[in-house]
């Protein structure tokens, strides 16, 4: 078997815990991403997602593993991966079409001032984003706008792999929707290779191929990679309406709700303790057949599809 | 539309608070000049005279003196008993002047320092009015060395404060940048900034007229050291507090040092780093008047002292309105440059 895009190999972090001691955040994590490959990963908080992710950006060190992209291992930042902070980053002294241009600039940085800002005008229309709201700073910009600027600075710089940490998390539910749409459209048109951490199970599916879920930490690590085996292109209203999403579901709430903590610790016992891959669904019976009459509770899918019906 | 209204609403509202608080700001300048001039104020006759009575007036013509001199002579305050003396020599005024006034004579007369000079009283505003008037109408008259207009005077001021303050900033950003995004070099340096730091300008003087010499150097040298520190130390404390995700930003971008220096520590440490030369400059124009007070010869500061030393209170106090001023332009001069860098998170 050839060699992922992206490969995590046997990955850990410890911190000091603040009592003189080690705190093992996650050991032994290991994962890989394929090119063109839209990956989420869901896990507890604090099992060390923003770490490892920071690791694959080159902004952090890893006690002890390695990355490697394109078989070639990870040290330092670069221009190749293209990174969406959770808190946004824009720069707030400079418009939101002065923090694309900054990105564009540092990746093309023999292009012309016109070319540069035509470039950058392109993706933030891309992202919805055009008129005078461009010239505005980010503090005069609304929480959704902002999060499409960063993601058309990340984006404007074609990077090969794309980083997005809980990018949506601080969004209202229709804004997250609109953002999502757009940044799967940009996805599908550039065929860029996206890892993105997120909290938000029904998000994952929707935009993911696959998504790995992490154990609890101390001592996390990738436990299993379950494929999202729904067509594309997905809408929000069908989508649930596919007999495989209630199986995906239902293991995703599963596994966050009990096995992540009954796993925590343990290896996957396979070669490179590499995650468990979970392909749900495909030939199976439709776990829910009369969804209208079935409604789950504690999801908003069903009622949101009996609403559309 | 209601927006609409709201907003115009909101605007007479603060075009009245403008209004408002500039009347009550004449009001007050007006009550202080009132209560000023009136406590400043000296009515002539009780200045000097003495008041003779009609019988005493009489003892003094049947002397055979001129009504004339009887009237001079108590206009300048000198009692009926003397003026009976001099009435007794039976000289005119002009041939007592000629043998070189009364006191020359043995008469003891209330001599020129005792009566009120011009400038020992403290002065009115209407007197300060017309001494400024003077200086705004002709600030920049040569006269001599010790007699310049005031605008040459803040100018020469003004000089030593640009050049010494220059120098600071030219020290103290590269430097507070170095300590700033070094922590060895924070650690290292911290200690000698906080002994230097609290250390008064002025107790640098004698140092550097022994060392350097020259008192205009020496001047210089004073407000750079006083105006070195609030820069170095805001420099460093903006730089090492800039956010380590802006910080992130760049290195994702592969920035060299160099360009994360000016492209986003130097525009993110902006707003603290023009807090610090904002805090300098107006230590800077305290100090310079200290220190031409001490090194003399020109200077605003010098001036002060000199219209003190000759007690013209009046030029003095526009002297000192005119430091000021200066003061305050120099301070608006940094606010605006402090709008012109500040962003909101
Ligand atoms: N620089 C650090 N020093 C010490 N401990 C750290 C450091 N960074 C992270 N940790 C610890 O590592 C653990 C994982 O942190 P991380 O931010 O990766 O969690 P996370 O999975 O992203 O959580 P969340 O979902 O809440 O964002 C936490 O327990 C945190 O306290
Ligand atoms: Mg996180």
């Amino acid at each position: 078997m050839s060699k992922p895009f992206v490969s995590v190999e046997r990955l850990t972090q410890q911190f000091p815990d603040g009592a003189g001691g080690t705190l093992t955040v996650f050991e032994n994590a290991t994962f890989g991403i394929e090119k063109g490959e839209f990956v989420c990963i869901l896990g507890h908080s604090g099992c060390g997602k923003s770490t490892i992710m920071n690791i694959l950006a080159g902004l952090a060190e890893p006690t002890s593993g390695v990355v490697k992209m394109d078989g070639f291992e990870v040290s330092g930042p670069s221009l190749d991966r293209g990174v969406v902070f959770q808190n946004y980053s824009l720069l707030p002294w400079l418009s939101a079409l002065k923090n694309v241009i900054f990105g564009v600039k540092a990746r093309y940085p023999d292009w012309s001032k016109e070319k540069v800002e035509d470039h950058a005008k392109e993706y933030l229309a891309m992202v919805g984003l055009d008129g005078d709201a461009i010239h505005r700073k980010p503090a005069q910009l609304s929480g959704g706008m902002r999060q499409r600027v960063s993601i058309a600075r990340a984006f404007a710089n074609h990077p090969k792999l794309l980083l997005l940490d809980e990018p949506f998390g601080a969004l209202d539910a229709l804004t997250r929707g609109t953002i999502q749409d757009e940044l799967v459209k940009i996805w599908g048109g550039t065929e860029q290779t996206v890892f993105m951490i997120t909290h938000d199970i029904d998000e994952a599916i929707f935009l993911a191929d696959r998504i790995l879920l992490m154990t609890n930490g101390p001592h996390a690590r990738v436990a299993e990679s379950v494929e999202i085996t729904l067509p594309r292109p997905r809408s929000r209203t069908t989508v649930v309406d596919h007999p495989n999403y209630y199986a995906i579901r239902n293991h995703l709430v599963h596994f966050l709700g009990e096995r992540s903590k009954e796993l925590a610790g343990q290896d996957t016992g396979a070669e490179d303790n590499k995650p468990e891959t979970i392909r749900l669904g495909q030939t199976g019976p439709r776990p829910a057949p009369e969804p209208v009459l079935e409604p789950e509770p504690e999801s908003s899918g069903p009622d949101l599809r009996a609403v559309n019906q | 539309m209601p927006r609409q209204t709201m907003f115009s609403g909101g605007g007479k509202m603060i075009r009245n608070f403008d209004a408002r608080s500039a009347i009550l700001s004449f009001v007050i300048l007006f009550a202080g000049l009132f209560i000023w001039q009136i406590t400043t104020y000296v009515p002539e006759t009780e200045l000097v005279g003495t008041v003779l009575s009609d019988e005493q007036q009489e003892v003094l013509l049947s002397k055979d003196m001129a009504a004339e001199d009887i009237e001079f002579y108590a206009s300048q305050g000198i009692e009926f008993s003397q003026i009976d003396q001099i009435a007794g020599l039976g000289l005119s005024r002009e041939m007592i002047e000629m043998a070189g006034g009364i006191q020359a004579l043995g008469i003891s007369a209330p001599d020129e320092n005792s009566a009120p000079a011009p400038g020992s009283l403290f002065p009115s505003p209407g007197q300060i009015g017309t001494e400024l008037w003077a200086t705004i109408t002709d600030p920049f008259y040569v006269a001599g060395t010790n007699d310049m207009g005031y605008g040459i005077q803040i100018g020469y001021s003004l000089l030593r404060v640009v050049i010494g303050y220059t120098l600071a900033a030219a020290v103290a950003i590269p430097l507070g940048f170095l300590i700033g995004m070094s922590p060895l070099f924070y650690r290292a340096l911290d200690p000698y900034i906080q002994v230097l730091k609290p250390i008064s300008p002025l107790a640098w003087m004698p140092i550097a007229l022994f060392t350097i010499g020259d008192s205009e150097l020496s001047s210089i040298f004073v407000i750079f050291i006083c105006s070195l520190w609030p820069m170095l130390t805001n420099t460093a404390f903006g730089v090492a507090n800039v956010r380590a995700d802006w910080v992130n930003v760049a290195r994702t971008h592969e920035l060299g040092s160099v360009k994360t220096a000016f492209t986003v520590i130097l525009p993110a440490a902006a707003p603290t780093i023009i807090t610090g030369m904002r805090i300098s400059i107006g230590i800077a124009w305290l100090v310079i008047v200290a220190a031409e007070m001490l090194v003399g010869g020109t200077g605003i500061g010098y001036v002060v002292w000199n219209e003190w030393n000759g007690l013209r209170l009046d030029r003095m106090i526009v002297a000192i309105l005119l430091i000021g001023v200066m003061g305050m332009l120099l301070d608006a001069a940094f606010a605006r440059l402090q709008r012109a860098v500040a962003y909101t998170e």
